[in-house]
């Protein structure tokens, strides 16, 4: 009976924890650069939703891909015409694990290397990704930063040969979010 | 003592699926919710209802950019029906060099000379509605274009007081369009002109025309496009033919091709709504093309 009476308070416990450690955010930022000895194209996304559960490691992350703005018109429409097809892949998101998140401790300041593992969808094709990042805890505030490549060809985006020179093969992206809301 | 430790053991392996479970799920739920939000409380805008500022001779909806500047070079070769001797028309051609600049997101000017006439041009371009879901629903978006066309061709009669008002052309225009789908869009342009001096007094000095003109699309990058241009019998001038042109429009980085058919030899508004005297029946036909390379001057942010 002792030990029945522990089975149930585990499950309360559980679930009750599982509740409370979820944060989010609506304006994470995620840019990437193509950088070519013909020109850098620079775009930023400053309207990414992000969830973090700090107690699994768990993340997801979800944008929207015609919220990307790029510093000439032309190059943001034939980035959503022609290269992402915006309208008929209209979202890019990530489900993945910060794999060593039992390492942070939450409630106390400090700057923390994770690897994070996961799958990104877009364009409509799904592939495996992994990178490090950091999670910065400062005054209990969570953030979380990462930079990693992939390679455009990987997302079945087809560059025609006349812009070949002008767009890299290899995208750099850059992920930088303040985890602020709670739920 | 073998039940309470079989409980426990199923009463932890329940407990440990319903966990993982549990999360999965509500990560998954909580980014719907998340997105459900963002859908409903922001506004997205159609774009890219047309390849380009025009869609054969007239306007798209379309603008440039904020501090973009188009440059456009169209060309009409002669009528195809001039037969072998003149090449089907290309030994003649009448051309339009045009300068069309972003001021804002929402309001374009527009500068350009054409041969045919010698006329200068010049127009606005003003964006009114955007085509729009999620918080503001717009079913279409909506532009108005002014324009003013100067001949500076000589007096036809040099003996007589001519006035320099004479020269004069000015046009009205609405855009309605609207993006059915990825590939399709159609365009409504109700158009009213007037013209300071006609040749007879029993003509009209103010025209009425509607335009109707489309796009589909038949890849990423290249695009069928049509217009026609309904002259109102009463406010047409006599002699002249409703527009009609068809092209195709091609895509490759910064530049846009567009090849075209038309009936109408003039390319400002004035020429080619009130002025077409080709009809496609005899081969009145002109080949001709646009051009229209993009440089970015003005740095957006």
């Amino acid at each position: 009976m002792k030990q029945l009476t522990l089975a149930l308070a585990m499950i309360l416990i559980t679930t009750h924890s599982v509740q409370a450690q979820r944060y989010y955010t609506k304006n994470g930022s995620i840019s990437f650069l193509s950088k070519t000895a013909m020109e850098d194209i620079k775009a930023d996304n400053n309207q990414v939703m992000s969830v973090l559960n700090t107690q699994t490691g768990e993340l997801r992350f979800s944008l929207l891909i015609k919220s990307f703005h790029f510093q000439k018109a032309l190059m943001e429409e034939h980035f959503n015409e022609n290269y992402m097809e915006s309208s008929k892949f209209p979202k890019a998101s990530f489900a993945g694990t910060i794999t060593d998140a039992s390492r942070i401790d939450f409630n106390k300041d400090g700057i923390y290397k994770v690897n994070v593992d996961g799958d990104l969808t877009m364009h409509g094709v799904t592939k495996k990704v992994s990178s490090i990042g950091t999670v910065t805890i400062n005054a209990g505030k969570i953030s979380a930063d990462s930079e990693f490549p992939i390679k455009i060809a990987d997302y079945n985006i087809s560059v025609p040969k006349l812009v070949k020179d002008n767009i890299a093969e290899t995208i750099n992206i850059k992920v930088h979010c303040n985890f602020d809301q709670k739920m | 003592m073998m039940l309470p430790k079989i409980i426990l053991s199923i009463c932890f392996f329940i407990t440990v699926s319903l966990h993982a479970k549990a999360q999965d799920t509500t990560m998954n739920d909580l980014m719907a919710q998340l997105e459900n939000e963002d859908k409903t409380s922001t506004t997205n805008y159609t774009t890219a209802t047309f390849k380009t500022t025009r869609l054969v001779n007239g306007h798209t909806i379309e603008n440039v950019g904020k501090g973009v500047l188009d440059v456009k070079i169209s060309h009409r070769f002669g009528k195809v029906n001039t037969g072998g001797y003149e090449l089907f028309g290309l030994d003649n051609a009448t051309m339009r060099m045009g300068f069309d600049y972003g001021v804002t997101k929402y309001l374009m000017v527009g500068i350009g000379r054409s041969t045919f006439q010698k006329t200068y041009d010049a127009f606005l371009k003003i964006k009114f509605l955007r085509q729009s879901t999620g918080k503001r629903k717009m079913p279409i978006s909506l532009s108005y274009v002014p324009t003013i066309a100067l001949k500076t061709l000589k007096d036809e009669d040099p003996d007589r007081k001519n006035y320099f008002s004479s020269r004069l052309f000015y046009t009205h225009q609405l855009l309605i369009a609207r993006k059915f789908s990825e590939g399709t869009s159609l365009q409504l342009m109700p158009t009213w002109s007037h013209k300071n001096l006609v040749k007879l007094a029993s003509e009209p000095n103010n025209l009425i025309a509607i335009g109707i003109g489309g796009r589909q699309k038949i890849t990423k990058r290249i695009s069928l496009n049509a217009e026609y241009y309904y002259q109102l019998p009463n406010y047409k001038l006599s002699g002249t033919t409703n527009s009609l042109s068809a092209g195709v429009d091609i895509e490759t980085g910064g530049h846009v091709f567009q090849l075209h058919f038309t009936n109408s030899q003039g390319m400002s508004e004035r020429t080619f709504i009130s002025e077409t005297s080709g009809q496609w029946s005899k081969g009145d036909i002109y080949f001709g093309f646009n051009i229209s390379r993009v440089f970015t001057i003005g740095k957006k942010k």
